[in-house]
């Protein structure tokens, strides 16, 4: 059984992130990028999932400018065996929406009975990729797993997913879309011997024109800026004068 | 993994020394493997540097580099020098010539010196702290990362990794001033007996880099300044400089041999930024990066023997900063080059073991000794006071240039040189405004510094009972207050004792804890690979 993982390159999450000065965007040059760590986490699992026998292959996809080769490698430093790398313009342009098309046509293509990706990138927080690929190639979905368990016939997956209630636990039929979230693994770290080896694996590079896929932009980004700066707190003297503030000023009520 | 070369440090002086072995290996039709190893998660992750800088070696290495698009564009366009009272400006003659030179992020040019590297074939492994040096019958044979994957209370955690062996016919150590394993083959081989050196003295550097307004860039405009806030008995000065896209970098030098034990290098710098003449230049705008590093001052008379069996000490590792002209990249790149042909040369020799002895001859025959012999009295005249300091720079600089045949000595090493705390008073530092100047967890911030939590302290005490009985009582603590990123804090237990605690994840690398602690009881040891500052336009 093929297992795919779609992996995003975004801004470290460690590094103090910086806006643009025409407001267009996040500032991305001289910054430090990295795997999403949920996408890091999807890799594990899939990893896992290969050492125990439930896989015999695990490909790596990400799509974008260049510099997501690097996301790549690292995905098969960790020990992933293949890589594929949809080339774009620039990644800026690649909304959830875009990806899942251009996912659906990579599945079809690669036919993979399980396909993995984070909950969602930290730089965008959409959460929607996974959830529109499902869609789009009418598959069963299970999001924010934390708990991910092929069955041994193949057939089926179990998974146990973090939602607002507590842990819900599904069963799905393969071919399915699951979703990591935090708690499903601690992703491995790469060694150097692994490294070394990752170098030798192949990426194969594709555009979405190959793939058929048009990059409709049916998202613009009008303006990004910082949150406003948390304002001083304030005394009161009195209850009133707390009610009459809630009421007046913070309009709570 | 056996290489024919093992580099640790991705800084200028192991990429530069990385660089020519590959060029020499193409102009000779020769095939070396040369392996980089560096602790920081991206190459120039843990590079900072001021920095005006002199393209000498640069050009040696890569005469096109203009043409390769290095990232050096900023000419030096004003050079200005102003001693500087509580509120006023004297501008003084500038002593340094820096026509020619560029303005620059170190850190950037650094990573495009990685591109370069990896273009010619060089393995660079960034995310790795070499933590051992490996001996073969008291030669070095290569060194070894740490583990990874250790929890905080010692046991492996389900991501253990053990660390690896990477082992070279030669290994180049270029990990920068106060390096870790540098300093154990420094003691090791006893290199500094070996030369006839005094021992190195040091300097922390604290630096922001600030965008401004428009109306406010001047790009190449460099200034640095001397006297207030620092008083005339503490070495050090300022800097900024105006860089490309409306980038400033400033910061503060102070020299670790300070008497006072309430000295905090970060509230002198924080305090340096409200004077009226600098605050000015800053006002309006932002600041994008923090961070700190602690650099070499001891100069000519405190270079090792930089030759060791199996291998050779190179850039700051060994100390090759011209402190008057403020200048230590186009030097340890330069000495990147001569051990990298002097390498080349042995190896394809083919004789084992190789040795690198005649690198030592030929640092002592380049312009990095003529350069550093000539500027050796400047830095020790300070020792005597702001002015006697002022008056033989000048003296130096202007008219002897080092060729008169005596040579001054440094005082007593840094850690010796703090006075108890009961003979000084403490300093009453100004609050942040948050506009200008900054709390230090907020400035730690800017630094992108993290490190995996759980795993164990990478600073370590060699008896953990000297902080409460030395630190705390006679130098009332003084860790908490020169560390730039509030690693040592003391807490008050549940018995209301002040005990030290060590926030071992706000951890700069800065060494200034290894250098400057009296009891020299905290040794810094390379934490798991990958932590540390984020330093990107540095």
């Amino acid at each position: 059984m093929k297992v795919m993982v779609a992996v995003k390159r975004v801004v470290d999450y460690a590094v103090k992130v910086r806006i643009k000065a025409d407001k267009s965007g996040v500032e991305t040059s001289n910054t430090k990028m990295s795997m999403n760590p949920f996408c890091e986490i999807a890799v594990e699992e899939a990893l896992r999932i290969k050492e125990a026998g439930r896989a015999s292959e695990v490909v790596v996809v990400s799509m974008g400018g260049e510099q997501c080769v690097e996301t790549i490698r690292t995905g098969l430093a960790m020990g992933a065996d293949r890589g594929l790398h949809v080339i774009t313009q620039d990644s800026s342009s690649l909304f959830p929406l875009a990806v899942a098309k251009l996912l659906q046509a990579l599945v079809s293509s690669e036919q993979p009975r399980l396909l993995l990706l984070g909950k969602q990138a930290i730089d965008d927080d959409c959460n929607q990729t996974g959830q529109m690929v499902a869609g789009l190639l009418g598959w069963p979905q299970a999001t924010f797993a934390s708990k991910v368990s092929i069955s041994d016939d193949k057939e089926s997956v179990c998974v146990e997913r973090e939602v607002d209630g507590g842990i819900e636990t599904i069963q799905l039929q393969l071919p399915a879309v699951v979703t990591a979230d935090l708690r499903l693994n601690t992703p491995r770290y790469a060694t150097l011997p692994n490294i070394m080896k990752a170098k030798k694996k192949s990426i194969q590079r594709v555009t979405p024109e190959e793939l058929n896929v048009v990059i409709g932009s049916d998202l613009e980004v009008l303006e990004v800026t910082e949150p406003p700066k948390r304002k001083a707190g304030v005394m009161v003297a009195s209850v009133d004068e707390l009610l009459d503030k809630l009421k007046n000023e913070a309009r709570v009520f | 993994m056996d290489y024919d070369v093992v580099i640790v440090g991705a800084g200028p002086a192991g990429l530069a020394a990385a660089i020519r072995l590959k060029q020499l290996c193409d102009r000779e039709k020769r095939e070396l493997s040369v392996c980089v190893v560096e602790k920081g998660a991206e190459v120039g992750s843990h590079i900072l540097s001021g920095n005006v800088f002199e393209p000498r070696s640069l050009t040696e290495l890569f005469p096109d580099w203009k043409k390769q698009g290095a990232p050096v564009e900023i000419p030096v366009s004003e050079d200005k020098f102003w001693l500087l009272s509580s509120k006023h400006a004297i501008p003084l003659p500038s002593p340094f010539r820096n026509h020619g030179n560029y303005v620059i992020s170190l850190s950037q040019l650094v990573r495009w010196l990685g591109t370069k590297a990896e273009e010619l074939g060089v393995e660079i492994y960034p995310g790795f702290s070499a933590s051992e040096v490996l001996y073969d019958d008291n030669r070095v044979v290569g060194i070894a990362t740490n583990d990874m994957g250790i929890a905080k209370n010692g046991c492996k955690k389900s991501t253990f990794q053990k660390g690896m062996e990477l082992r070279g016919r030669l290994t180049l150590l270029a990990e920068g001033c106060r390096g870790y394993l540098s300093e154990e083959v420094i003691r090791k081989y006893q290199l500094r007996k070996q030369s006839g050196a005094q021992h190195q003295t040091y300097a922390l550097g604290i630096k922001e880099v600030w965008e401004v307004e428009e109306s406010k860039h001047r790009p190449g405009f460099v200034l640095h300044t001397v006297g207030w806030p620092l008083n005339t008995k503490t070495y050090g000065g300022s800097f900024l400089y105006h860089m490309a896209n409306r980038q400033v970098a400033v910061g503060l030098v102070v020299a670790l041999d300070y008497q006072n034990p309430y000295l905090s290098p970060y509230e002198e710098y924080q305090r340096f930024k409200q004077h009226p003449s600098i605050r000015p230049m800053l006002e309006g705008g932002k600041v994008v990066q923090y961070g700190a590093r602690t650099l070499n001052e001891g100069g000519f008379q405190s270079i090792p023997k930089t030759v060791f069996p199996g291998g050779a000490l190179i850039g700051c590792s060994a100390g090759f900063v011209n402190v008057p002209k403020i200048k230590g990249a186009h030097t340890a790149m330069k000495s990147g080059l001569l051990a990298a042909e002097t390498a080349f040369e042995q190896l394809s020799k083919g004789s084992e073991p190789a040795k690198l002895d005649s690198y030592w001859e030929r640092l002592q025959n380049s312009w990095i000794w003529d350069e550093l012999n000539a500027a050796r009295n400047i830095r020790p005249a300070f020792h005597y006071g702001l002015l006697p300091g002022l008056a033989v720079s000048a003296f130096e600089h202007y008219i002897s240039k080092g060729k008169l045949p005596y040579t001054l000595k440094h005082g007593r090493p840094d850690h010796l040189s703090t006075e108890v705390s009961k003979k000084h008073k403490p300093i009453d530092y100004p609050k942040p405004d948050g506009v200008i100047s900054f709390d230090l967890l907020t400035s730690l911030y800017r630094s992108n510094t993290n490190h995996e939590h759980d795993q164990p302290s990478h600073l370590l005490l060699r008896d953990p009972s000297i902080p409460e009985k030395v630190n705390l009582i006679d130098y009332a603590g003084l860790e908490s207050r020169y560390c730039p990123a509030r690693v040592y804090e003391y807490i008050p237990d549940e018995n209301e004792k002040l005990t030290l605690q060590i926030n071992a994840q706000n951890c700069l690398h800065c060494k200034a804890c290894d250098i400057k602690d009296p009891p020299q009881n905290i040794k810094w040891t390379t934490p798991e690979g990958a932590g540390g500052p984020g330093y990107s336009i540095m």
